[in-house]
């Protein structure tokens, strides 16, 4: 089963401590070492993005910052992984380092399956 | 509140944590199979323990203590029990090594290396191919017994026997837990691939059964490819071997048809196919390449399926390249099923008369005496070649050879196919 996991936080609270930087690096390639972690990335920030909405049959395109929004997404992950609950294991201890290592730090980390081939099956 | 079940929890932690957790265990206690009982009497206190008194914050921390304390409480049995033995007057056995060794030292050294000797003792070649494979996927892969069982269409009991027996051979050939060197290391490595790629084999094309594929075994297999190729990161054959396993998962999606049947790789939807796994394929490829070059067999293999998976139609395959590919492949790995594979290349880069003729050279190979493909393929070439009687003997004489069910009946479709003769413009 594949599952992404998204990383939202309020924008702007400036970069994070070296500490964490460390923690998450090393986090990561224990997952990449393991074989579950498959990709990931960072986003830039929401000043450098845009949205193009639909709208009462009307687009609209906005350029960011999009400062309404409380938290952004401002990474992900995409995991291999035997179950959810193996997904949430992997989120937990990434959480936990953020808890350690930046303290005041709020945000969460949503952790959404990925629809497979099993989950569409071929047309007849 | 807890979001899932305790014990769901708890697995989901020991498929983490127990390769590692396993392989730290057996440096320091010297037997595999002490090490995995030792772990598991760790998780079945977690799971007295945890469901009452929450998760530990570092679970695999916690399961590597206790079991740790129970290897400790262990060897002073055994050290009082020499004792005993010692006043009796009996002989007292090799007391160096009944010594309680120093176990956060041990335990704190790079937990790769272990991993790696692991790796090693469950695919070594005092063992059985059979007994490897179940010992990899229990003690690496973090299956269980009746997972293993299932993967596999054998009853529980036969693969519980094969890991009990498995350990007691790795014992009483005093096995060292150690990562082969020099020469040697060539050929355990090859050793390795060879399982973990049967694991791969088995869930992409299941040999027997009615299912066509098992993905959560090329899934499991792919993750144990991964772990080698970091543990072994200098390897270009290991990054190629995981090149070929990601190129040939990232079709999974697409060799299925509505009702379960097999679809071929040149009719596959290529939309369906995993571009994520395509692209984690050729950079392991590339990262082979750059290693030194992918000339091994298994690169040449993912030189092959790269080859597929850079073509965006069927029709932009480049054949050629194919072609020269199994030439070279065949003159590394000289094989009957690598020349029918290089017949099929030559079919479709020079046309199927050229396939036709390489093909029957293979027709009094006595290891395809009983093989599908090779009628199979014969039967395409016949087919292309317009000569449809022939054909539809061979797709006939394909279905009775094989094991698979769904693989039978578009054997016997394309057999029936031919009686129709020549196919309706249009209409393929």
């Amino acid at each position: 089963m594949r599952f992404m996991m998204l990383v939202k936080s309020a924008e702007n609270k400036g970069a994070p401590p070296k500490e964490l930087m460390d923690a998450m690096a090393k986090l990561a390639e224990g997952a990449n070492k393991a074989g579950t972690m498959i990709t990931s990335g960072g986003l830039a920030p929401t000043a450098m993005s845009t949205r193009v909405r639909v709208s009462r049959g009307q687009l609209t395109t906005t350029d960011g910052p999009f400062t309404e929004a409380k938290e952004v997404v401002g990474g992900f992950a995409v995991f291999e992984l035997k179950s959810k609950e193996e997904a949430l294991e992997a989120t937990t201890r990434f959480m936990e380092l953020h808890k350690k290592h930046w303290p005041g730090w709020e945000g969460e980390t949503e952790i959404r399956q990925i629809f497979g081939p099993e989950d569409f099956p071929p047309k007849a | 509140m807890t979001a899932t079940h305790p014990h769901s929890a708890i697995d989901a932690v020991w498929r983490i944590e127990s390769a590692r957790i396993i392989a730290g265990l057996t440096r320091i206690v010297r037997d595999v199979g002490l090490a995995e009982e030792l772990a598991q009497d760790a998780l079945v206190a977690a799971l007295q323990q945890w469901p009452d008194s929450g998760m530990p914050d570092n679970p695999g921390a916690w399961l590597m203590a206790t079991a740790k304390h129970r290897a400790i409480d262990m060897f002073r049995r055994n050290k009082r029990l020499e004792r005993k033995h010692e006043e009796l007057g009996r002989e007292l056995q090799a007391q160096q090594e009944m010594a309680v060794p120093d176990f956060d030292a041990a335990l704190d050294d790079d937990i790769g290396d272990d991993l790696l000797r692991l790796v090693f003792i469950s695919c070594h070649p005092v063992l059985s191919t059979e007994a490897r494979v179940a010992l990899t996927l229990r003690l690496l892969g973090g299956l269980t017994t009746e997972e293993i069982a299932r993967a596999f269409l054998v009853p529980e009991p036969t693969v519980a026997q094969r890991i009990v027996r498995a350990k007691r051979t790795l014992a009483e050939a005093r096995v060292p837990f150690e990562v082969p060197r020099g020469p040697d290391l060539a050929t355990r490595l090859s050793s390795v691939l060879e399982v973990i790629y049967l694991i791969f084999n088995e869930g992409y094309s299941a040999t027997a059964g009615e299912d066509w594929m098992r993905p959560a075994l090329c899934e499991d297999a792919l993750r144990l490819g991964r772990i080698l190729a970091e543990l072994v990161p200098n390897d270009p054959e290991v990054h190629g071997f995981v090149a070929l396993m990601e190129i040939q998962a990232s079709r999974s999606g697409a060799r299925i048809g509505p009702s379960g049947e097999p679809i071929l790789l040149l009719d596959q939807d290529r939309a369906r196919w995993d571009q994520l796994l395509i692209h984690r394929g050729l950079a392991a490829l590339q990262h082979a390449e750059e290693l030194g070059g992918a000339h091994g067999p298994y690169a040449l293999q993912a030189a092959i399926a790269a080859c597929h998976a850079r073509a965006r139609a069927a029709a932009e395959t480049d054949w050629h390249r194919i072609a020269a590919l199994y030439d070279a492949l065949g003159q590394l790995m000289p094989s009957p099923i690598v020349e029918l594979n290089r017949a099929v290349a030559f079919a479709m880069a020079f046309g199927p008369a050229a396939g036709l003729e390489l093909i029957d050279t293979l027709a009094s190979e006595p290891s395809l005496k009983a093989y599908h493909l090779l009628p199979s393929v014969r039967g395409d070439f016949l087919f292309k070649l317009g000569r449809f009687a022939e054909a539809q003997a061979e797709f006939e004489r394909a279905a009775s050879l094989t094991r698979n069910a769904r693989e039978r009946e578009l054997l016997l479709d394309r057999a029936r196919a031919c009686a129709g003769g020549p196919p309706q413009p249009g209409l393929q």
